[in-house]
C-alpha cells in the first residue's frame, strides 16, 4: 500500500517537482485565502486571472513570448486592479466587491482589445499558465522565494491584519497601519495568484488558495487554527490529486481541485465546528 | 424644448434618408479574384496557384494557432467581401462555420483537404473529448471554441498537409476550385499549379532521402501536439506526443509518466518543441529522459517572412532539416 503511494515519486522527476511545488504553494496559499474568506473577498482569484491579461498582453507586445515579461505585465496589471479596487473601497461608497468587480472587467475588456489590436491568435493566457506537471527550476525557485516572502510578511502584519478583518474601525482609531497594512495584503494576494498561474494554471492556483480556507471554517474557532488546517489540507489535497492523476489518468489540476473539493464537502457534514451532521443529534438539555 | 427635439429629429431622419454617393463605375482593369483562406499553410498555397489574379487575406496568420483562433468583425466583414473562402476541413476550424452565418458569406466555400484520406488520432489516450480534456484557461473564451472544436467527426487527425502527397491533392483542389470561380483564369492557374506540383515533388524526395539516411533505430521523436501523424507516415517516422491534437487538452501524470517510460525503453533521441504551444512540459520531459531537444518543428502556422519557415515547402525544409540534425548524432 504504502509502495503504490511512493512508487511514482520515487520514479519520476516531474512527480517530485510536482510534490515540492505544491508543498510551496500549500504553504503560501492558503493563509492568504483564510484572510480573504473572512474579509469576503473570495471571488478575487477569479476576477484575477481576468484582470491580468492586459498587462501580459503589454509583456508579449514588448517581448514576444517571454514568460519573464508577460509575467512582470501580469503582476503590474493585476497589482493595479486590485489596488485601485482597494482604494475605491475604502474612501467611496463601493464596497470591496463592487469595486473589484468594476476594475477587473475593464481590465479584462483592455487586455482582450489588446491581443487583438496585435492580429494573432496566440492565446496568450494558454501560454502564460502553466501546470504543475512542467515546473522547471524557474518557477520553482519563484514559488519558493513567494512563499518565503509571503510568511514572514504576514508573520509581520498578522496583528493589524486580523484586527481589520474584524474591526476596521478600531484599527484606524489607534493605529496608522490600517492602509499599509490592507495594500500590503493585497500586494500578497497578486504575487501569489500570478506566481500560481504562471506555475500551475488558473485552476489550481486559485483552487489551492480558497477550497482549503473555507473548508477550515469547519475545524477551528480561531484564525490561527484556520490557517493551520487549510495548509494541511491543501497539501495533503495536492498529493492525493497527484496520485490519482497518475493512477486514473485525469489531468492533474482538476483532481486536486476536486480532492479539495470533496474535503470541503466532507468538513460541511462532519466537521467539528458547524458541521450540519453534528447539527442533527439531539442535544443535551441545559439544566440548572 | 420639446418642439426642438421634434425639429432634431426630424432632420436626423432626412439627413439619414439620402441616398448614398454613387458608387464608382465598374474598373476598367481586371479586378482581381477575394479569396480568404482561413490559416497561414493554406495562405501560401493559394498565393502560388492564384499568382497575380488572386488577392489573398489568411485569417490565422504566421505563428498563430487556428485551434484557438476566435474570428473578429473585422474577419466577419473581410470574409462578405471574398469571392472564395478555402479551408482544410476535418475539424481544424473549430469556428468556421458560425464565422460563415454571422458573415453572410454568400462565395464558394472551398474544403481543401476534399479527398484526402484522413487517420485517426493516435493511441488510446486520444479517446478523451476535446470538451471533457478542456484545459484551465478562461472559460469565457474557450467554451465555445471547445465546443466546435470537437465536431470533427471525433478523432479524426486534420493536420493532412503535413504530407507532401496530400499537399498536392490541396494544391489539385485549390486550381479546380479557383478555375471554377474564375474560369478565364484557367490557363493561369494551370500553370501555376504545374509548375508549384513540381517543386512539391521535388521537396518530397529530398524528405525521403533525408530520413532514409538516418539509422532506423533513431527514427522516432516526440513533439508536445500530435500534429505530425501524417508526416509520420509518410516519411516513416515514429511520432509520439503527450497531449491530444488540439493544443487545448491537458495532459494527466499518467500520460507523461507514460511518455518519460517510452522515452527511457525506446531510447527515443529527440525532442522538438514547436511554434504554438508552451514548452516547459517537453522541457521538463527532456531534462528527466536525457533528450535531446532538437528545436522547433513548424506545424499548424508558417513563420514570419522573416523566420525559418514563411511558406509551406520551406516550412518541410526546416522541419527536415531540424529531424535529421537531431536524430543523425
Amino acid at each position: 500500500m504504502i509502495d503504490t503511494l511512493v512508487q511514482p515519486f520515487i520514479e519520476f522527476a516531474f512527480m517530485r517537482r510536482a510534490l515540492v511545488g505544491s508543498l510551496a504553494i500549500s504553504l503560501t496559499a492558503p493563509p492568504i485565502g483564510v484572510f480573504l474568506v473572512l474579509r469576503r473577498m473570495s471571488l478575487m482569484g477569479d476576477a484575477m486571472g481576468h484582470a491580468i491579461l492586459p498587462g501580459a498582453a503589454i509583456g508579449y507586445l514588448l517581448a514576444g513570448l517571454s514568460l519573464f515579461a508577460m509575467s512582470l505585465g501580469g503582476f503590474a496589471a493585476g497589482l493595479a486592479v486590485a489596488l485601485a479596487a482597494g482604494l475605491v473601497a475604502r474612501s467611496t461608497v463601493i464596497r470591496e466587491d463592487a469595486s473589484l468587480a468594476g476594475f477587473y472587467l475593464v481590465s479584462l475588456a483592455l487586455g482582450v482589445m489588446l491581443v487583438s489590436m496585435r492580429g494573432n491568435s496566440v492565446d496568450l493566457l494558454h501560454v502564460l499558465f502553466g501546470t504543475v506537471l512542467a515546473l522547471d527550476d524557474g518557477a520553482l525557485l519563484l514559488i519558493a522565494a513567494i512563499a518565503t516572502a509571503s510568511l514572514v510578511t504576514l508573520a509581520v502584519i498578522y496583528r493589524p491584519l486580523v484586527l481589520e478583518c474584524f474591526d476596521p474601525q478600531f484599527l484606524r482609531s489607534v493605529s496608522a497601519w490600517s492602509s499599509p497594512t490592507h495594500l500590503l495584503f493585497l500586494v500578497l494576494v497578486v504575487l501569489n495568484l500570478v506566481a500560481g498561474f504562471q506555475a500551475l494554471g488558473t485552476l489550481m492556483a486559485v483552487g489551492i488558495m480558497l477550497l482549503p480556507a473555507v473548508a477550515a471554517r469547519f475545524w477551528a474557532e480561531d484564525v490561527g487554527g484556520m490557517i493551520g488546517v487549510a495548509i494541511v489540507s491543501a497539501f495533503l489535497s495536492s498529493v492525493t490529486g497527484l496520485l490519482v492523476s497518475y493512477y486514473v489518468n485525469v489531468p492533474t489540476g482538476p483532481a486536486v481541485i476536486l480532492a479539495c473539493g470533496a474535503f470541503y464537502l466532507l468538513s460541511m457534514f462532519v466537521g467539528v465546528r458547524g458541521g450540519v451532521l453534528w447539527s442533527l443529534l439531539p442535544r443535551k438539555h441545559l439544566e440548572a | 424644448m420639446q418642439n426642438r427635439l421634434v425639429a432634431l429629429f426630424g432632420a436626423a431622419l432626412l439627413l439619414l434618408g439620402q441616398p448614398g454617393g454613387v458608387q464608382a463605375g465598374d474598373q476598367v482593369t481586371r479586378e482581381k479574384l477575394k479569396a480568404v483562406a482561413s490559416f497561414s499553410i493554406l495562405g501560401d498555397m493559394v498565393k502560388n496557384v492564384g499568382g497575380d489574379r488572386v488577392e489573398v487575406t489568411t485569417l490565422v496568420g504566421p505563428n498563430g494557432d487556428a485551434h484557438v483562433f476566435s474570428p473578429t468583425p473585422a474577419d466577419a466583414k473581410t470574409l462578405a467581401d471574398a469571392d472564395i473562402f478555402f479551408v482544410n476541413g476535418l475539424g481544424f476550424e473549430g469556428w468556421m462555420e458560425r464565422l460563415e452565418n454571422a458573415s453572410g458569406f454568400t462565395g464558394a466555400l472551398v474544403v481543401t483537404s476534399g479527398g484526402v484520406m484522413p487517420i485517426v488520432m493516435r493511441g488510446e489516450r486520444h479517446d478523451h473529448d476535446a470538451e471533457d480534456r478542456g484545459g484551465e484557461q478562461d472559460h469565457a473564451d474557450q467554451a465555445e471554441n471547445e465546443a466546435y472544436d470537437s465536431q470533427g467527426g471525433g478523432n479524426t487527425d486534420p493536420h493532412a498537409w503535413q504530407s507532401l502527397f496530400n499537399g498536392k491533392i490541396y494544391v489539385t483542389n485549390i486550381r479546380d476550385a479557383l478555375i471554377a470561380v474564375d474560369p478565364e483564369g484557367q490557363e493561369t492557374y494551370e500553370a501555376n499549379a504545374a509548375k508549384y506540383l513540381t517543386a512539391i515533388d521535388a521537396e518530397d524526395k529530398a524528405v525521403r532521402e533525408a530520413i532514409a539516411k538516418l539509422p532506423e533505430a533513431r527514427r522516432k521523436i516526440i513533439t508536445s501536439h500530435d500534429a505530425f501523424g501524417y508526416f509520420g507516415n509518410a516519411y516513416g517516422l515514429e511520432i509520439v506526443a503527450p497531449e491530444g491534437v488540439s493544443t487545448e487538452s491537458e495532459a494527466s501524470a499518467q500520460d507523461v509518466a507514460k511518455i518519460i517510460r517510452q522515452i527511457r525503453e525506446e531510447k527515443i533521441p529527440a525532442v522538438f518543441l514547436e511554434n504554438v504551444t508552451d514548452r516547459r512540459l517537453l522541457d521538463q520531459i527532456a531534462s528527466e529522459t536525457g533528450a535531446k531537444i532538437g528545436g522547433v518543428l513548424y506545424s499548424d502556422a508558417l513563420s514570419g517572412s522573416d523566420g525559418p519557415a514563411p511558406t509551406y515547402l520551406d516550412m518541410f525544409r526546416h522541419n527536415a532539416g531540424a529531424l535529421t540534425a537531431a536524430l543523425s548524432s
